[in-house]
């Protein structure tokens, strides 16, 4: 039977942010991938993302899939998160962006400027 | 190589505290020190620390700088930018955490800042298929606290105190709703997850079901202990796939960790939970032909009452929710019913999830409290109408609601307010129509398909709407009389009135909205034979203007030969061969080929 001690330990030991603030200079690699994102082809970039990786050898990468993320104009869409917590989104990303992703941003600690988010978001106005 | 990006804020707020100086004095700082390789520059939306503005952030150590001067930026061209050492006297004092992160949510653009996600939390953050992830995000510590430390009556009165509304669309108090099933006697009872979403365009449930499982699982067990029903069925339609598969994983990993099954947390209720696919039919979101399709029978409606809550699934009570409904539940038990109350209006307690479609920049899920602007959902969230055209309406409710226009902007988006406006909140669809809408022919599209998904059982649906959906085609075909918008009214009106189910009932609903909001459109079909928009083919003509230089280009690609014209000089559309498939229109250089 599963306790509430269960729980809490599960809590405690699952929070990624702390996970990665733990472990420092460790980064987690989200890829959305509900129905939206996989029809923008968001499995393609996520095995390219992996291939990168393994051939990279970094072992401070964790990768793993999510669901809408709610931007489903701009999918496929590719959020890292850094060691303070910090939230970066890529969009409309295509495989070939993934050696780029990894090289840059998780290698060098730079951001991919032309993928970012806000660079491909129109802002919204009140007219 | 780059070393350090800048990013200059450039929301209202920093603009009016002399952001583009700064920006202009950046530019010639990093030409005066050769940094033009190593540093990029660029502008971007609100970060949220609008007092203390004009703010910039560097990249890579995301260094926030406030309130600068332009004669701060030498200090930071030769101390951060060159050197690597941060300038500390400009740093923004006391930033915590909390705020840095908040400084990149900010930065993610105006999409999110509006929003408050609350349904939404965990999906697009965690692992959909990782039942540890949710439990991280405070997962399944809600039920606890219901099953250790509740009583069902308890939970029922925290949910009646919350102000929880269904989500689906009537709005019905989710409370309420729970207490009348609670207090039909029954051996068994069940809890429905109605997850039918099939409105054209909306997929918010979809996304729940896909991105958080467990959210709905924990949900529905809360309700089970509330109503004193041990078994639950998702009934989700078998064109989401994704959803199902992450469903079923989801709830075998649930029963796997024991928050499924026999004595939970040793309080001594046991729940089970199964997924019922439905096939493809609209109809079966209304609740009682949903009962009937989970029972093996054809999906039909019967007569209400009696009610689901007295008599349901195999005639026993049962309670239908909606996704988003139960989506709700279980951060209510964990923060309770004053947090949740305290978000939304007076009537509307909570957030609500929308689709945005149709003709609007950002697409996609926002969620927004209670009472939030047409307006801002529009123009602030979804970032307004593309290529600068012209706002007209937008649909909310789907095929059973209704639109509102221009003037409606600044109604607060809540049960109440949209019912009197003549629409509803629906499930959650919005569809945004600019210029080139045509109003009758929305109508009729929405008509199609509840002709399409009428089941036939009852005949003001079976015959009516396929009667109205003949008038609409009429009228779009150029064919329509002002007798024609009476008997449509009129047809509108009795099917409001007698249909068996909320499918047929709310049928007429396009129709009876566009008709009040946009009466001069259906005028201009039938007495002056044009479609404003240029969207009804039949009452469009294609012809050339004045911009023609005869290039020829339109006649080579005429499937059917009816340009002719001699080169250099202006050509001709010959209406009566004309089949109005824009093909020429497509291709002329000089856009010299228009629509009447």
């Amino acid at each position: 039977m599963i306790t509430l001690a269960d729980l809490e330990k599960i809590k405690s030991e699952n929070n990624f942010k702390e996970n990665l603030r733990r472990k420092k200079n460790h980064y987690r690699i989200i890829v959305g991938m509900a129905t939206c994102g996989i029809t923008a082809g968001a499995k393609e970039v996520y095995d390219a993302l992996e291939h990168e990786i393994s051939l990279s050898g970094l072992k401070n990468v964790e990768i793993g899939e999510v669901g809408c993320i709610g931007e489903c104009a701009l999918e496929p869409i590719v959020e890292i998160y850094n060691s303070k917590g910090t939230r970066t989104t890529y969009c409309k990303v295509k495989p070939e962006d993934a050696e780029r992703i990894i090289n840059r941003h998780i290698q060098k600690g730079f951001v991919v400027e032309e993928l970012l988010l806000v660079k491909n978001k129109k802002a919204g106005k009140v007219e | 190589m780059i070393r350090f990006q800048v990013v200059i804020c450039e929301g209202n707020a920093c603009h009016c505290a002399g952001s583009a100086h700064l920006k202009e004095e950046f530019v010639k700082k990093i030409k005066a020190y050769h940094l033009e390789d190593s540093v990029s520059i660029f502008s971007n939306a609100c970060f949220g620390f609008c007092d203390k503005g004009p703010v910039i952030i560097v990249y890579p150590d995301c260094v926030v700088y406030a309130s600068l001067k332009p004669e701060d930026i030498d200090e930071i061209c030769q101390k951060h930018l060159i050197k690597g050492k941060v300038v500390n006297r400009l740093v923004l004092g006391d930033i915590t955490p909390e705020e840095e992160q908040k400084v990149i949510e900010y930065q993610e653009a105006n999409f999110h800042i509006k929003q408050e996600r609350s349904v939404l939390k965990n999906t697009g953050i965690i692992n959909p298929k990782n039942i540890k992830e949710y439990i991280s995000r405070g997962g399944y510590f809600g039920l606890y606290k219901a099953l250790k430390e509740m009583t069902p009556e308890q939970v029922i009165e925290e949910i009646t105190k919350s102000g929880l509304r269904g989500r689906g669309g009537g709005g019905f108090p989710t409370g309420l709703k729970w207490k009348l099933a609670r207090n039909n006697k029954g051996d068994v009872k069940y809890i429905i997850c109605n997850a039918d979403e099939g409105d054209p365009g909306a997929f918010m449930d979809r996304a729940v079901l896909e991105g958080d499982p467990h959210v709905v699982i924990e949900g529905m067990i809360t309700a089970g202990y509330a109503i004193g029903a041990t078994q639950g069925y998702i009934y989700c339609r078998a064109e989401y796939p994704l959803a199902v598969e992450r469903m079923n994983h989801a709830i075998k990993q649930a029963y796997e960790y024991e928050l499924l099954g026999e004595n939970l947390f040793g309080s001594g209720f046991t729940f089970n939970l199964e997924v019922r696919l439905g096939a493809g039919a609209f109809v079966c979101g209304e609740e009682t032909a949903l009962m009937a399709s989970i029972e093996g029978e054809r999906g039909m409606p019967r007569n209400k009452p009696p009610y689901p809550a007295e008599s349901g699934l195999w005639n026993k009570p049962t309670v239908i929710n909606n996704v988003e409904t139960l989506a709700n539940i279980p951060r209510i038990m964990r923060k309770g019913s004053e947090w949740f109350a305290s978000i939304g209006t007076e009537k509307s307690k909570g957030t609500k999830v929308f689709a945005l479609g149709g003709k609007i920049n950002n697409t996609g899920l926002v969620e927004i409290p209670m009472g939030t602007k047409l307006r801002e959902v529009i123009y602030n969230i979804g970032g307004g109408i593309p290529n600068g055209k012209k706002f007209k309406a937008v649909q909310t409710g789907g095929p059973s609601g209704g639109c509102l226009t221009e003037k409606h902007l600044d109604a607060s988006i809540d049960y109440d307010t949209l019912i009197k406006l003549g629409s509803m909140m629906g499930s959650g669809g919005m569809i945004v129509m600019d210029e080139d809408n045509c109003m009758v022919d929305v109508a009729r599209f929405y008509l199609e398909f509840t002709v399409d998904e009428s089941c036939g059982k009852c005949t003001p649906c079976r015959e009516g709407t396929k009667r109205m959906l003949e008038i609409l085609e009429k009228i779009t075909r150029g064919a329509g009389t002002i007798k024609d918008l009476e008997t449509l009214t009129s047809l509108a009106h009795s099917i409001k009135d007698s249909a068996l189910c909320g499918l047929g009932q709310s049928a007429p609903n396009p129709i009876l909205s566009t008709l009040e909001h946009f009466k001069d459109e259906y005028i201009a079909h039938v007495v002056d034979k044009k479609c404003p928009a240029g969207v009804c083919k039949a009452l469009i003509k294609y012809y050339i203007n004045d911009d023609c230089i005869g290039c020829g280009k339109c006649e080579r690609n005429c499937p059917v030969e009816a340009i002719s014209g001699t080169i250099r000089e202006k050509h001709v559309i010959n209406t009566d061969v004309c089949l109005k498939c824009g093909a020429c229109a497509l291709v002329c250089p000089t856009h010299a080929i228009v629509t009447q």
